[in-house]
């Protein structure tokens, strides 16, 4: 058996995949990809539009993908492929590399679980087997029809930048301080009963596709996504080093009452 | 408790520089940072000229907060600059906000609390280099940061601080926010490019440096957050001020981050070289009151500490002297309740996780190392796996293509260090027993690193 040299990213794209070039000349909406409406084609293009390269978009249009279909699915990806004149191997390639992305339908929310060591040390650990258990599934599984209220996807995953909070846990990227078994338990609770209990720091709840509507850089509605900017971010724990040096009087040197003159232009 | 006092001469312990806005009322709007001096510091730049800020940055003697410590002026200098040749090309700057290493939680707070201050730094530094293009690559599941992000660019796009001729000064600079989608390897700052591009985000080889060949294979700044949100400050109070904090090699504030078993675990921000012992006295000391047993200095990557070195400077060459790195300032403090070989199998998971796959021994090493470490934990260790495991690490270390290979080996070796009887212990409790399937593994494990370095060094 002969092997063609290089390989198909070095190769023209013409020689390499002719059978997906064909799909950039296809009439919109695409027969191929037909999942996607016209405010997805309008928002692919505004997304490329951000970027001095088109293919920049990619990380995006699949977020904006995974809103439509609560996951990235083949549809999905020749969406993607197509909007961008790449092959589906090369976003398929991309797709596969980033936990974000899920391959198989997700639940009305994604409940991450932090077990990294220091969350797992505070009791991460106890929380992702309780929830394990308690809902019968593993990581990345879904307990209840996928996209029906109160479905949940529960995944564990690695340090979420919250460590003085541990242990942490998000759900659609909401963050959950300080949780324990007990409090974590009751959250999914409530969650698989339809409720939204607000998160210790974020915006009021939403689910997944909206949350990666917004990953995308959309809404579609204006006005609770304005109000979601004023969610709350500051808790006890970020404030702590900066209340203390208010309290004891501890201040940074001061500054000098005007800009100081800039140095002077280097010699050339 | 015993109260911390500002004893001698120097800085108060805590000199909240970046943090000083974040306890004001709705501190993320543009009102509330502009009420704080906000975007003054742009006005002052904008008049000068760029090779100036650059001056200025070199001499605060600021250093990258990401991580490495790289002086960040002379990596503003290293872009080139001029009508022809690689100068003439675009340039970009590009905001590393994909804080992802175990431990630290610095940049996500800043960028909720105070992303004005982000913005200010990004149309700084864009100016100093000459790039009409910035990114912020933030971490995807940094939700609320790239809400408050996008808010604040649009503000500041309202108010004619982004866009064509800023405040008139002929200047023009678009920022984009972009989110990633969950990979910690995009921290590394030429797999964010990749990764920025549409790309699998895999480090690439170098040089060339993105100082030369960066995004677009054009010149590119690459900076953290905390690094660029120092920038307006700087501008502000000088250089001469900056330096009244820290050291003469490491000079300013920093956010440490305290987490783990501490009473009051939270960002606490201080002059470069605060101590451990000083940083515990002001987080209220251990939790319960059980003793310290190890801690790392700046996140899992940086080797880690025990009880004797809870008086060495947390500043670049303190942290260094002692063994470590300083990271991130990513102190987590774990007491003595936590077995050391489990915290290493839990990080050595996340490494084995996060190896992009791109080289032999970061891939394979980790895959093994995660394995021995969880026989280990689970009862079957034998006293070679420790011998193995230094060996593997041997072969990883500064034979990997980036440094998340580097790093995973941190925990291993000075856990190893600090704890082997730990380590010995956890074997000697475990049953003998002929265990033909482990001694399978390990034979594997052996013949393919050796396998992969004698490929890796042709
Ligand atoms: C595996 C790995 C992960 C990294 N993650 C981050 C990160 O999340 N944020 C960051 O600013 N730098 C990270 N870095 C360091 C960057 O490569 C780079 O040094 C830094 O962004 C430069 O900015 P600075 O000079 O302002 O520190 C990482 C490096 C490695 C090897
Ligand atoms: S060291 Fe690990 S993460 Fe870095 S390039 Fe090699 S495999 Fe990828
Ligand atoms: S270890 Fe869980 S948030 Fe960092």
């Amino acid at each position: 058996m002969t092997l063609p040299e290089g390989n198909p990213e070095t190769n023209s794209a013409v020689a390499a995949a002719p059978a997906e070039r064909q799909w950039s000349a296809q009439p919109h909406p695409s027969p191929v990809s037909p999942t996607f409406d016209e405010i997805t084609r309008r928002r692919a293009k505004e997304i490329i539009a951000r970027y001095p390269v088109a293919r920049s978009a990619l990380l995006p249009l699949l977020h904006l993908v995974q809103s439509v279909e609560g996951f990235v699915s083949q549809d999905g990806i020749r969406f993607c492929a197509e909007t961008l004149e790449l092959t589906t191997a090369e976003v398929s390639a991309v797709a596969t590399f980033y936990t974000m992305y899920k391959r198989t339908p997700c639940g009305e929310h994604l409940v991450s679980v932090c077990t990294n060591t220091l969350c797992a040390a505070l009791g991460g650990d106890a929380i992702y087997e309780r929830l394990k258990a308690k809902l019968g599934i593993g990581h990345e599984e879904t307990v209840g029809e996928p996209g029906t209220t109160g479905s949940l996807t529960l995944e564990h995953a690695e340090c979420l930048a919250a460590c003085d909070l541990a242990p942490v846990i998000q759900v659609n990227y909401e963050y959950y301080d300080n949780q324990s078994v007990a409090s974590a338990e009751a959250l999914v609770d409530a969650l698989r009963r339809g409720e939204k209990p607000p998160p210790t720091r974020g915006a009021p709840l939403t689910d997944l596709r909206t949350v990666e509507l917004e990953l995308a850089g959309f809404t579609d509605d204006p006005v609770a996504a304005a109000a979601a900017v004023a969610g709350p971010s500051a808790a006890v724990e970020t404030l702590r080093g900066v209340q203390l040096a208010a309290e004891r009087g501890w201040v940074a040197p001061a500054m000098p009452a005007e800009h100081p003159a800039l140095p002077p232009l280097p010699e050339k | 408790m015993s109260t911390p006092e500002n004893t001698g001469p120097g800085p108060d312990p805590l000199t909240p520089v970046l943090t000083r806005r974040w306890t004001a009322e709705r501190s993320w709007t543009l009102e509330s940072y502009e009420e704080l001096d906000g975007y003054q510091a742009l006005r002052t730049a904008l008049a000068a000229h760029p090779d100036q800020l650059i001056t200025l940055v070199k001499d605060s003697g600021l250093r990258g907060r990401g991580g490495a410590g790289f002086p960040t002026g002379m990596k503003w200098s290293f872009i080139p600059q001029g009508s022809s040749g690689p100068g003439a090309k675009p340039k970009y700057l590009v905001i590393n906000a994909d804080e992802g290493e175990p431990g630290t939680c610095k940049d996500i707070p800043t960028m909720m609390a105070d992303p004005h201050s982000l913005i200010e730094g990004c149309i700084i530094t864009s100016y100093a280099i000459r790039a009409n293009f910035c990114a912020i690559y933030v971490r995807g599941e940094a939700l609320h940061p790239i809400r408050r992000l996008r808010a604040a660019v649009a503000e500041a796009y309202a108010k004619g601080y982004l866009g064509t001729d800023i405040l008139g000064s002929g200047f023009d600079l678009d920022i984009v926010v972009h989110a990633g989608a969950g990979a910690y390897i995009c921290g590394e700052e030429t797999a964010l490019l990749d990764s920025l591009e549409g790309r699998r985000g895999q480090p690439r080889l170098k040089p060339p440096f993105p100082a030369t060949a960066g995004l677009y294979a054009s010149p590119t700044v690459v900076n953290n957050v905390e690094t660029i949100a120092s920038v307006p400050a700087i501008v502000a109070g000088g250089s001469a001020w900056f330096r009244e904090m820290g050291s003469e090699k490491s000079p300013g504030p920093k956010i440490y981050s305290v987490s783990g078993h501490v009473v009051r675990p939270g960002q606490y921000e201080a002059p470069m070289g605060i101590t451990l012992r000083r940083l515990l006295e002001l987080a209220g000391g251990m939790k319960d009151g059980i003793p310290l047993k190890f801690w790392t200095p700046g996140g899992s990557s940086t080797p880690m500490f025990t009880a004797e070195h809870l008086d060495v400077p947390l500043d670049f060459e303190g942290a260094a002297g002692a063994g470590s790195m300083l990271g991130t300032t990513a102190v987590q403090v774990f007491n003595e309740t936590v077995s050391v070989p489990w915290a290493v199998m839990k990080w050595t998971e996340f490494y084995k996780h996060e190896s992009c796959g791109k080289c032999t021994p970061c891939r394979e090493g980790t895959y093994w190392l995660e394995q021995i470490l969880e026989r280990m934990v689970h009862g079957e260790g034998t006293a070679s796996d420790i011998e193995t495991m230094l060996d593997i690490c041997d072969n990883i270390l500064g034979r990997s293509f980036c440094a998340l290979g580097d790093g995973a080996t941190s925990p291993i070796t000075s856990g190893i260090k600090y704890f082997r009887q730990e380590f010995l212990d956890l074997v000697a409790q475990q049953p003998v027993v002929a265990r033909p399937q482990q001694l399978a593994d390990m034979e594997r494990a052996e013949r393919t690193i050796s396998t992969s370095l004698s490929g890796a060094s042709a």
